[in-house]
């Protein structure tokens, strides 16, 4: 008997070895499809379903994979190290278009870009060049001092999307307050909060409304900040705080913290929430009763964009900036909008297109 | 080794070579076992998931120590015409493995020589992130020394803030009897939001990234070979720390002490040891070796620090310190275990498209096989013998 079970290791044993040598041999096998073009991207720490970002990205990807057949993938990156890994797994996989997500993998991805010249890149919230100021050191404390060929930056013009929310936030407040708070304190979450302000201001003067911004002072360039973007309680607490200082809008831009906020929304009833980045209606259903509206970003669109031009060999580095005119950015529909409100939000939208509204 | 462990102070009797050689084997047998179990339980995982669980530990494989065929061709493409970039390349997996392996070492060797003491130490993460943070300000702040004078002062300046972060449970637990389960889990929270306050302001680099500045050139571990590789001398540091606190546990009196009060604190009490010196020396001790990781990261891969600096090496070193016995030894093997696990994922999620976490899974089945030995006795029909077991952690009340 003991025997029998001293056998049955050996068998597991030899076939772990036997997987280990069987499958040196299995890419090469499945290298020979030759001809799609092959898509991979590299998430930020947040991971491929953080609802938000890394996800809207990748909705790109698989829409290309469906629609344009190319072959798409992604690397999760758990650890700040693991950017430079991925992106070169990729590279040496012979990945035509890399995408990589968030301003985190700035520098590694001109590093990498510039090692291989043959690779094209595409990095969300981000451009090139990124070296300003005298004390940068290119390939460290920045990307690239210059534009590179192979690399599209992929930005979004979201004060206008901001902007717009602003607008609605101010005609559906009832206690004549309105709130925003962010992660932290840097420019793509900022962007935001500029034009969620001067959303605000815009409707007061229009309608001769007196609302008030809390959270955030442009005049100052400070405001309310987590200072992180993973504890869903800092979220709840400074909605519980904005909420006692007389807010019953909030726009929490800083990624899940948010649904700390909508958490503390439906159990008191006292306020809305305003999504980002994606439709929170769609993404988290569960808090559809506390979602006003969403600031979209429609990375998704972006990221397709770049794969198409990819597979269609028109591929170009520079700079994508996606506006409410090409609808990389908007705004979901406003819960409750009265008539008055909507037909106000489609002027706002037609003089920010025509630039007669200026939103930074 | 054998002679030497046999007459050393160690309460075990004198035992012949060949015992001593079956003893090791013993103690090897399940470690080794459940590592296998866990393995063939993580494909049954994969297989579950509808993927092809032979691709990918293949791909896992590959991704850990490279592809044979591509290391011959390294080789003879630089015999045949001296152009060593086709054996860089072979290599670069195996050498990223060793890279995840060197942070593992230290904050082991840091969680084993907790429990050697009896004691828990939970805090590697928040030692290892305070080790970073010291490492890079000393690095990128002190300006104009030569690389052998700024390179030690970097890494004991991580070692120290390390080491003083673990001080603080350790005095709690020897003046006030607190828990260090406790406090240790307290100081990684006031370490973690430290560091979001100290990128986001005083020390954030220029630019609107909160991270702090790079090292300079000269507070670097020296890396072997060229882009993109990243092996570099912290490695060899990490083994030899690990023979250092061989050496200090087995051979030292001081060593022999803090082991007799991980074993019986009142029988060492009695015996005129002082434990509360001990407690707040270990803890320290593990402090510094889990500052030398973030230390160990920050000068010799990433070169600056970020929000996202670890990928909770802290945490699994808890793992790797019980898989490995709570011996210097057993943490290295552990830890290029890993290393090599860590370092393949990449591969095998690329490859054969099986998300990261599964390793997670196979390290969690590991630990509870780990934790649980008869279970592995049961399975594989293993007697018992009596050997010297470790005390692990006094347990939550002591």
């Amino acid at each position: 008997m003991k025997k029998m079970y001293f056998v049955s290791a050996l068998l597991i044993i030899a076939s772990m070895v036997l997987a280990a040598c069987g499958g040196s041999a299995a890419p090469a096998a499945g290298g020979e499809e030759g001809a799609a073009v092959k898509v991979g991207q590299v998430t930020d720490l947040g991971g491929i379903d953080d609802k938000s970002f890394n996800a809207t990205a990748y909705a790109g990807i698989e829409q290309a994979v469906a629609e344009l057949g190319v072959e798409g993938k992604y690397l999760e990156s758990t650890q700040q190290a693991d950017y430079n890994k991925n992106i070169q797994q990729y590279v040496d996989e012979g990945t035509d278009l890399i995408v990589t997500v968030g301003f985190l993998l700035g520098v590694d991805t001109a590093v990498a870009a510039k090692a291989n010249p043959d690779t094209n890149f595409a990095i969300v919230d981000y451009s090139y060049p990124d070296c300003f100021g005298t004390d940068f050191v290119e390939g460290q404390t920045c990307g690239s001092a210059t534009e590179l060929p192979n690399v599209l930056g992929l930005t979004f013009a979201i004060d206008q999307a901001g902007f717009l929310a602003g607008y609605a936030a101010a005609g559906s407040t009832q206690t004549g307050k309105v709130a925003t708070f962010g992660g932290i304190n840097i420019p793509p979450v900022v962007a935001f909060m500029i034009g969620y302000e001067k959303g605000v201001m815009y409707y007061n003067e229009e309608n001769g409304t007196n609302v008030e911004v809390l959270g955030w002072d442009t005049a100052a360039g400070d405001g309310s900040f987590t200072g992180n973007f993973d504890s869903l309680d800092d979220g709840r607490s400074f909605a519980e705080s904005f909420v006692q200082e007389g807010a019953d809008i909030i726009l929490p831009v800083a990624g899940p913290v948010g649904l700390g906020s909508a958490a503390y929304c439906q159990e008191s009833g006292a306020c809305k929430i305003i999504g980002v980045d994606t439709d929170w209606t769609v993404s988290s259903p569960e808090y559809t009763d506390v979602i006003l509206t969403s600031i979209l970003k429609n990375m998704n669109v972006a990221v397709y964009d770049a794969i198409k031009a990819q597979v269609e060999g028109t591929f170009a580095g520079g700079m994508y900036v996606g506006t409410v005119a090409n609808g990389g950015v908007g705004l979901a529909d406003v819960a409750g909008a009265s008539d008055e409100l909507k037909a106000g939000l489609e002027a706002v939208k037609q003089g920010i297109i025509d630039g007669s509204i200026p939103t930074q | 080794m054998n002679k030497t462990d046999t007459t050393s102070q160690t309460p075990e009797t004198k035992t012949s070579k060949e015992n001593h050689n079956e003893s090791i084997w013993q103690a090897l047998l399940v470690p080794v076992l459940a590592v296998v179990t866990g393995l063939f339980l993580g494909g049954i995982v994969i297989l579950a998931s509808g993927e092809n669980p032979i691709n990918a530990y293949g791909a896992l494989f590959t991704g850990s120590f490279g592809k044979p065929a591509n290391f011959i061709e390294g080789i003879s493409v630089l015999f045949s015409t001296g152009d060593t970039a086709a054996l860089i390349k072979a290599i670069y997996p195996f050498t990223e493995s060793l890279v995840i392996a060197t942070p593992y070492i230290f904050a082991g060797l840091s969680v084993a020589l907790g429990f050697r003491c009896g004691l828990f130490n939970i805090g590697a993460e928040g030692q290892f992130f305070i080790g970073a943070l010291v490492s890079a300000f000393v690095g990128y702040s002190l300006k104009g020394l030569p690389m052998i004078i700024h390179l030690p002062i970097a890494i004991l300046a991580g070692a120290a803030g390390g080491a003083l972060w673990g001080m603080v449970p350790g005095y709690l637990k020897a003046r006030f009897g607190a828990h260090e389960v406790v406090n240790t889990i307290m100081m990684n929270w006031i370490a973690f939001r430290l560091s979001d306050w100290l990128l986001s302001g005083p020390m954030k680099a220029s630019g609107f990234r909160p991270v702090t500045p790079n090292v300079l050139a000269s507070a670097e571990l020296p890396r072997f070979f060229p882009e993109p590789l990243r092996f570099n001398l912290g490695f060899f540091i990490a083994l030899l720390v690990a023979y250092f606190i061989y050496w200090f546990l087995f051979k030292t009196t001081l060593g022999f002490e803090i082991r007799a009060v991980g074993a019986n604190p009142d029988a060492a009490k009695y015996a005129g040891m002082n434990i509360i010196r001990n407690f707040v020396l270990v803890m320290a001790l593990a402090g510094a070796l889990a500052g030398l990781a973030g230390s160990s990261q920050v000068l010799g891969v990433d070169h600056w620090v970020g929000q996202g600096f670890s990928a909770g090496y802290g945490f699994d070193a808890i793992a790797i310190a019980l898989l490995g016995k709570s011996h210097p030894a057993g943490v290295v093997m552990a830890a290029l275990l890993f290393g090599f696990l860590r370092g393949g994922a990449t591969n095998m999620q690329s490859m054969a498209g099986i998300p990261i976490d599964i390793i997670s899974i196979i390290q969690g089945l590991v630990i509870v096989f780990i934790a649980a030995p008869g279970i592995i006795r049961w399975l594989y029909r293993i007697r018992t013998i009596k050997t010297e077991e470790t005390v692990l952690t006094r347990g939550w009340g002591s």
